[in-house]
Parts: structure tokens; sequence; C-alpha cells
């Protein structure tokens, strides 16, 4: 809230067409002004000692402090630019909206069978089949609209911390204290075990994968070595890395776009990163919590992300606007926010906590809607169903439970 | 102040909290407990702890110079040696930022005139000292704290009690019942941000001198018996010293006044069922095995983020950071009030396709038990209305949605125009392949629609085409290659024959019959506001 609380409300709300030139305008002038900012500093010598460092010569302190003031005072000038694009906070905008009114949302299906923690879920495109991993190295394969589990695969290894279901759904893939990810083809005939296929291998933990939409050969895992690497299923080869994280890679998530190529990773850093998957780079960064991050989702426009966090918020990133738009928090809110997902129309946010709740809230008008209780411990994992229709949570009390 | 422990573990070897730490502070433990707060009585508790622990210190030194082979006493040395960066780390860890936040609302409760009423309460031949009901507590939640209901302020306290706040004072099972049941607040002594992980070795002198107290509140409950059975069996061999241990507290222990000794023992058998939970409970000292990787590392010493890492920075990264705050600067960026028109204009578009907002028609599978709504999302006979209408919001949904792909198909074909989708298509399909079939598949998506001699050609700018021959014919093709050239088709569909498509008698045609099909007696508009 700080941030938008701030704003100066130098600007009135204008009709859109009137923002746009204004903001056009603005941004005229942000690279006038950042030329003048480079000759000030004397640009000259920075392109000299760019040449110096690619020798790998080492460079006189004064440079280096060259170089920090200079990052500074751009530092200042982004500060100062993003202030004033702040022009009015997104709750007020939104007061006009009608209130959601009253959800119903309760508990469907218990899905009963890990023996220990469960630490994530994935839906399969039927939108009724999940796969869940746990603390006890199962995955499991349920159809969570009967209950009935349908394969039971048991890793080499305890903690399974992330797993995804393949978009033909068929196949499985996990991770997690192994630092690996690993394929597994479903089967009824034989055991998945025998067939599983060892795609990558990280430094760290693997605390996320997911398959590309629509690709059973392409898997993005993030990790606790602070990477992220695209993997090709078939050869086992990393395709690519995303180097860029100077903490623990926690979550990522694929734009939904079908023609996107970017993906959105955070972690304990505290920061959230928007990565080219063609090129590895890291196209924008987004910071503002004050722990770490636990959770990355893209609203299902694919313009912004919301993140959730150690510090109790979650927040919400505008791409377009390259700030944070809106903090979810509450004083009674103390514990951390494990899971996030958006419902298909971006209104509401759906976040699982540690206090065993999942709290339900309005994205626009920035307050919560419901708390829902069921779990009896850490939710750790929350997706909403690929119809919409439902949204599965896994617990720490061994359980997973489908709400609409 | 309450960090004090934390650092008497940096100069002890291994603290034990059964020992007699909280006997000294036995002062604040009489009945207003809420004095224990307060910062008056600070200085004195500060240094009382630190003789009895250095005391303790001579037995454990013993214990564990005998029995070096014991796993539990290896890694309680291992527990003991913490460096300063080590209590740092623990203050970032996700437990302190909520232990802290917990310690701020107890500490308000235990407010003299504000918090919530301390009592004792005097019975038939009995004295039950400083304790208050769940229901106080629970009203005392709702009041202060901005909970929304009273399940919620429920919800709290039950947090706070299985954190070890706050206890039931005859149960093991942590947890507060809005009735009147009795309540204890646990000494920060025992708060788990000043505790840590204890030992085994403690935890069996704790329970032996339970067995040395012959009362019957004091009877060990089943778990607990067995755990003693078990933890006798693992420390065999210095079972002696553990039992001599709980001897010498059961001796300090009942020289304690009656009253003062009925809340210790409660406190110290709180702190236990935070630490060893009875079967069923919630272990809230477990961590998130990602947090615990981390902490282990040394590398990350916990203070990753901002201070340290960032005060020398090197030329490079200096460089880097110039190089990426230059790219902000330039990035066109919108204005809130924009953007959050931009979402509300997506909501208002697409709240009735949200389930959640809008119940789904014919029924939400999950409420109805019936599958008709997905079943009938398969079948391409009756597609209501609502999803023909989505096509029109851009080409990206009509492209999504099978039945409409083939509808547009249709369209494209009537005007000969269908190379686009096709190498769209074809260039969607390219990116899915395993590596080892993507240059073949490369090659054949050129022969078909951009070589000079293409069966299916399609229009790209000189400039496009160059890079992309460039792309398969010098370089290695990859799932990318064609990104250009299908960026410029992508923008001619969706500029041309999509918004000729969506102005078509066609769709216009396919949009009313679907209409007609469907059953609509409630329009989804409705149900906006449920």
């Amino acid at each position: 809230m700080e941030l938008i609380k701030r704003e100066s409300s130098n600007c009135a709300p204008t009709d859109s067409s009137t923002t746009t030139v204004t903001s056009n305008s603005g941004s005229n002038a942000r690279s006038v002004n950042n030329v003048n900012s480079n000759s000030g500093n004397g640009s000259g010598r920075i392109c000299v000692m760019s040449a110096d460092l690619s020798l790998k010569i080492d460079t006189p302190a004064e440079s280096i402090e060259a170089l920090a003031k200079e990052a500074e005072a751009l530092k200042a000038k982004l500060e100062e630019e993003r202030q004033k694009l702040n022009d009015v906070a997104l709750s007020t905008v939104a007061q006009r909206l009608d209130n959601v009114g009253q959800l119903n949302i309760k508990v469907r299906r218990v899905l009963k069978g890990h023996q220990g923690k469960v630490l994530c879920v994935d839906w399969s495109q039927d939108k009724r089949h999940v796969v869940s991993s746990s603390q006890d190295g199962k995955v499991i394969i349920w159809d969570a609209f009967t209950t009935n589990k349908e394969h039971a695969i048991a890793m080499p290894t305890t903690w399974v911390m992330a797993c995804s279901y393949g978009p033909s759904g068929t196949v499985i893939a996990c991770g997690g204290l192994d630092n690996k990810v690993t394929v597994y083809p479903l089967s009824l005939e034989d055991d998945a075990t025998q067939r599983k296929k060892p795609v990558g291998t990280h430094t760290s933990y693997t605390a996320c994968c997911t398959f590309l939409p629509y690709s059973d050969y392409q898997i993005l895992s993030g990790s606790g070595d602070s990477t992220c690497a695209l993997w090709d299923v078939e050869s086992g080869s990393r395709l690519q890395s995303f180097h860029g994280h100077t903490g623990d890679v926690m979550s990522l998530d694929l734009a939904p776009q079908e023609n996107g190529n970017t993906f959105v990773s955070a972690g304990c850093d505290r920061k959230a990163l928007i990565w080219d998957m063609r090129t590895g780079q890291c196209v924008q960064t987004f910071d503002g919590h004050e722990s770490d991050i636990n959770t990355v989702k893209f609203h299902p426009s694919g313009d912004a992300i919301a993140t959730g966090s150690d510090d109790a918020t979650c927040r919400l990133y505008d791409l377009r606007a390259d700030r944070e738009i809106a903090v979810y928090s509450k004083e009674s809110i103390i514990f951390a926010v494990n899971t996030v997902d958006f419902s298909h129309s971006g209104r509401l946010l759906f976040a699982g906590y540690s206090d065993y709740t999942v709290n339900v809230w309005d994205s626009l008008k920035c307050h919560r809607i419901s708390i829902l209780y069921g779990h009896d411990n850490r939710v750790s994992c929350l997706k909403i169903s690929p119809d919409g229709t439902a949204f599965c949570t896994a617990s720490w009390d061994s359980t997973l439970r489908v709400w609409a | 102040m309450f960090c004090m422990p934390i650092v008497l573990m940096v100069t002890g070897t291994s603290p034990s909290p059964s020992a007699s730490g909280p006997s000294t502070e036995g002062q604040p433990l009489q009945p207003p407990i809420p004095e224990e707060s307060c910062s008056s009585s600070s200085s004195n508790k500060k240094a009382e702890p630190k003789v009895t622990i250095s005391a303790n210190c001579s037995t454990q030194q013993q214990v564990t110079g005998s029995t070096t082979a014991s796993p539990a006493t290896s890694a309680g040395k291992a527990t003991t040696k913490f460096s300063e960066t080590e209590v740092a780390n623990r203050q970032q860890t996700p437990h302190h930022i909520v232990y802290k936040r917990m310690e701020k609302i107890i500490e308000k409760m235990q407010e003299e005139s504000t918090g919530v009423p301390v009592r004792t309460v005097k019975g038939f031949l009995t004295k039950i000292p400083s304790v208050f009901t769940g229901s106080d507590l629970v009203s005392w939640i709702s009041k202060n704290q901005d909970v929304e209901d009273q399940t919620e302020a429920i919800h709290l306290a039950h947090l706070l009690s299985s954190h070890g706040y706050i206890f039931p004072i005859e149960d093991h099972i942590l947890t507060v019942k809005n009735d009147s049941t009795f309540y204890r607040f646990q000494t920060p002594y025992f708060w788990p941000s000043n505790s840590w992980d204890p030992e085994n070795s403690d935890y069996a002198v704790y329970l032996c001198k339970r067995t040395m107290q012959n009362k019957t509140r004091l009877e060990l409950v089943d778990y607990e018996a067995e755990n003693l059975a078990r933890l006798q069996k693992m420390f065999s061999r210095k079972w002696e010293f553990i039992f001599m241990q709980a001897e010498a507290q059961s001796k300090v222990d009942k020289k304690r006044d009656k009253l003062e000794r009925k809340v210790l023992d409660s406190q110290e058998r709180a702190f236990w069922d935070v630490h060893r939970p009875s079967p069923g409970c919630v272990n809230t000292t477990e961590m998130d095995i990602k947090k615990v990787c981390r902490m282990n590392r040394p590398r990350h010493g916990g203070l990753d983020i901002g201070g340290q890492a960032q005060k020398v920075p090197t030329t490079a990264e200096l460089q880097q950071q110039i190089k990426s705050l230059k790219y902000k600067l330039d990035r066109h960026s919108i204005k809130i009030s924009k953007v959050a028109e931009l979402h509300m204009a997506y909501y208002d578009m697409y709240s009735e396709y949200d389930p959640f907002i809008a119940a789904p028609e014919p029924s939400n599978p999950w409420l109805s038990d019936s599958t008709d709504f997905w079943d009938q999302e398969r079948t391409a006979k009756d597609i209501p209305a609502r999803r023909v209408r989505r096509w029109g919001f851009s080409v990206e949904e009509l492209l999504k949605d099978p039945v409409g792909r083939e509808h547009f198909v249709k369209f494209l074909e009537k005007e000969f125009s269908a190379e686009n989708l096709k190498f769209w298509e074809a260039v969607q399909e390219l990116k899915r392949l395993p590596m080892s079939e993507v240059p073949k598949r490369a090659e054949e998506i050129w022969q078909e629609f951009l070589a000079p001699d293409a069966t299916c050609l399609v229009n790209v700018d000189s400039h496009s085409y160059e890079q992309t021959r460039k792309n398969i014919q010098e370089g290695n093709p990859d799932r990318w290659s064609f990104d250009t050239a299908l960026a410029h088709v992508y923008h001619l569909m969706k500029s041309d024959s999509y918004s000729r498509y969506i102005r078509s008698e066609m769709y216009k045609d396919f949009l009313s019959g679907a209409k007609k099909k469907v059953n609509f007696l409630s329009l989804p508009t409705k149900f906006r506001g449920r």
C-alpha cells in the first residue's frame, strides 16, 4: 500500500485518449532527459571503461564511484518517472465497480491418500484429473471428480516439491530434493517408474516445473540454485538457462498468451523477473516485497502478475505500468502466502496461506471477499482448473481439496 | 529484549529448557503474568537465566563427554555452534516474521487494563492461578484485531495457541475453544522465537522428571509414555545422567511455592506440546524444506538480500545495473489510471466466462455432479452463444476454440486466404516438437510456405523474408526461426482476415444460430452480482 498511498495525484483520471497522449509525451521527455544525464556524467569515460572491462584490467576506484553515482542518478530518475505514472490507486478507480457479492465457495471434493505433506498439485487439461506430489516421495494421479486414485508413483527420493501434468494428459513431470526434473509416462499396463525419463538436473532442489503449453517435449523449471532452465524432454538437454535471480527461485508461471514466449519467475531475492524464453534475457523486473516471494502467477490477460510472500502480502504488478499497482494485505493476516491463482476473469485472487486458510481477494477493489477454512495445516499449493470451474488446494495436512 | 536466550546459546553449549530456566524467573510468573512483558523486569531477567544455564552446562558437558556415539548428542553439538550470522539468520526465517507478529498481539493481550482479563480462580479446595477463559480471549480478539467475524477470531486464537503462546491448562491439544475452558499465557522464555530446537535428551529429562512427581495431573499420557520408552532405549548408555538431571530438577521444583509450581508445570508442558506435539496435532515448528535448504547453504549466509551484497558492487555489476536502469527508463510505461481502466475492461469482458462470478451453463460439474458442462464443450453441437461471442473479443480467443478455428478456416477457404492460418498453425506446431524433429520440420515449413516455389505461399515483407531465409538456410533452424515472419503474418491475419470474419454474415449467422439453439432463460448478466 505504501507506494500507492504516496501518490501525489498530480493528474486526475482523464478519459483514455488524453491519457495516452500525455503518457506519450512523457516518454519522449524521458528519453531526452536520459541523453542529458548521460552527457552530464561523462558517458565518454564510461565507454572507455567498458573496453577496459573486457580486458579484465582492474579499474580505478574513482570510475567505480562514477558508475555508482550514475546508477544512483538513474535510480532517482526512474523513481521520479514511476511516481509520475502513479496518478491514482487501482482501488480508487475500481470503486465504481459493483461488489462481487456473496461467494458460495465450499469444499466439493477431498482427496486423501498421501502419507505426508502435499507440496504441489497440477491440473490435467481434461479439467478433472490432477497430479499431486508429496513429502513422502509419492506422486499420485487422481480423478478429482470421482476422487479415485489412478496411479501412484514412488519417487526415489522424498520431498517431491514440484509436479506438472503434460498437456497431452499422458505424461507427468516432477522434481524436488533430488535436484532433478524427471518425466514419467502414464499408462495402465506397466509400472511408470520403469519408463521414467530423467530430463534435467539443477545444482540445488527443483522448486517448480511446468510443461510448455501444448507440448509434452519441453519443460521449464526453477530451482534453489537461483536459475530457471528450459529442457528438451527427448534429449534431456538444456535449451536455455535463465540467470538473474540472486536467491532461490521459488515459483514460475508461463505467460497465458498462445504466442507468448515469456514467463515470470520469483523467489528469495524478493524479485519477480519476466524472461524472454528465446534469448534467455530478463526483460522486466519487479520488486517491493519485504520478504521471500513464494509464488507468482500471471493475470489471465497476461498483462499483470500476482505474487505472494512471506511478508503476508500479495501484490499485483502490471507489465504495462511497469510497477506494483496493488497490495493485498490486512493487519489480521500475519502468515506467509504460499500460493496464488486467479479466477478466469482476473477479478478474484485466491491465495493459500500458512495459517491453513485460503483468502479470496477482490483484485480490483483490493479487499478481501472471504476466508475459506478447511485445511488443518498450511496450504502449500493452489491451482485453478483449466476451465475455471474449481480450484484445487494441496496442504501439509496430507490432503487435497477441490473448491467450487 | 526477548532475543536474550539466543545470545545465550552462542556462549553455552546446550541450553536445557526443562532445566531451571523459568524457575529463576519465578517472580514474574506470579499471577499478574502480564507484568512479565513489561520492560521494568527485563533487566533482572536478563541476568538470572544466564547463571542457571551456565551452571546447567557443566552437567550437560559431562553427559556429552561420556557418550559420543549417540546421534542425538552429535546433532545437539551441531545446533549449539551458533555464530553471529546464524543468529541473524534465524531472525530472517519465515517463522520469525510470524513469531514477531504474534508476539505483538500477545503483548497487547497482556496489557494490564486493556488486555485479556487474567485472574486466579478459587474453587472449593483448589486455586487455579492466572488463567482466562476461551470466550474472554475470543471476544478480546474480536474487539481488538481487525478480524471479520468470530470464526476468524477463534482461528487466530487457535494459531496463537498452536504456536505455544497460549495454552489450555488441562490439555495437550493446543487449541482454543470459545467457552469457559481455562487458558494461560506462555512465559516469554518458552516462546518459540526465543527457544531453539530442543534436543531429545532435554525431552528425556523432562519426561523422566514427570514420572518422579507422583501426582495424577502430571501423569504421563499414553504417547508420552511411549516416547519415554523410546528415549530410554535410545539413551540407554547415558540414562543414568538423564535420571540424575531429572532428579535434581525435580528437587528444585519441589521447593517452589505450590501455585507457582502449578503455573510452571503447565508452561513447561505447553512448551513440549509445541516441540513434541501429541499425535494428530500440527507441529508448528516445522519449516518449509526449501527454506531449510537455503538456510543450510553457506554461500547465502541468510543475508543475500539488500544490505551486504550491494555494498561492494563490481564495475561489471554496476554497468549491468546502469544498462538495465536505462532500459527501464526508455520503456514506455502507462499510468495507473489507464492500467486500472484496462483491468476493469478486461473484467467486464470476461466476467460472464468466469464460473466463480457467473454460474456456468448448464451447471458447474463440481456442484451438480453432472459432467454435462464438459460434454457440451467437447461436442460441436449446440454451442452456447456466449461461447461464440467470445470469438469476437480477439483473434487469440477465436483460435483458442477448436470450433472457432474450424469455422474461421471455412471462412478463409471461401476467401482463398487460408494459407496465413495454416502457416501460423504450422509454426505453433513446430514450437511444440522435440528438438530432434525441429530442423526437419522447419525446412518443410520453409518449403511449404516461404520458398520461391512454395505450394502454399504466404506473403511476408522483404525484411522478414530475408531474416527467415537466413535463419533457415544459414543458421541452425530452431523453434523461433519463423518468429519475424510469423509476427508479420499474424498481424495481417488479425487486422485483415479476422476483422472481416467478425463483420461477416457467416459469423453473425453462426452467432444468432447458436442463440436459438440454447435455451437462454437466464441472461448471464443476472449472475454478475451473485
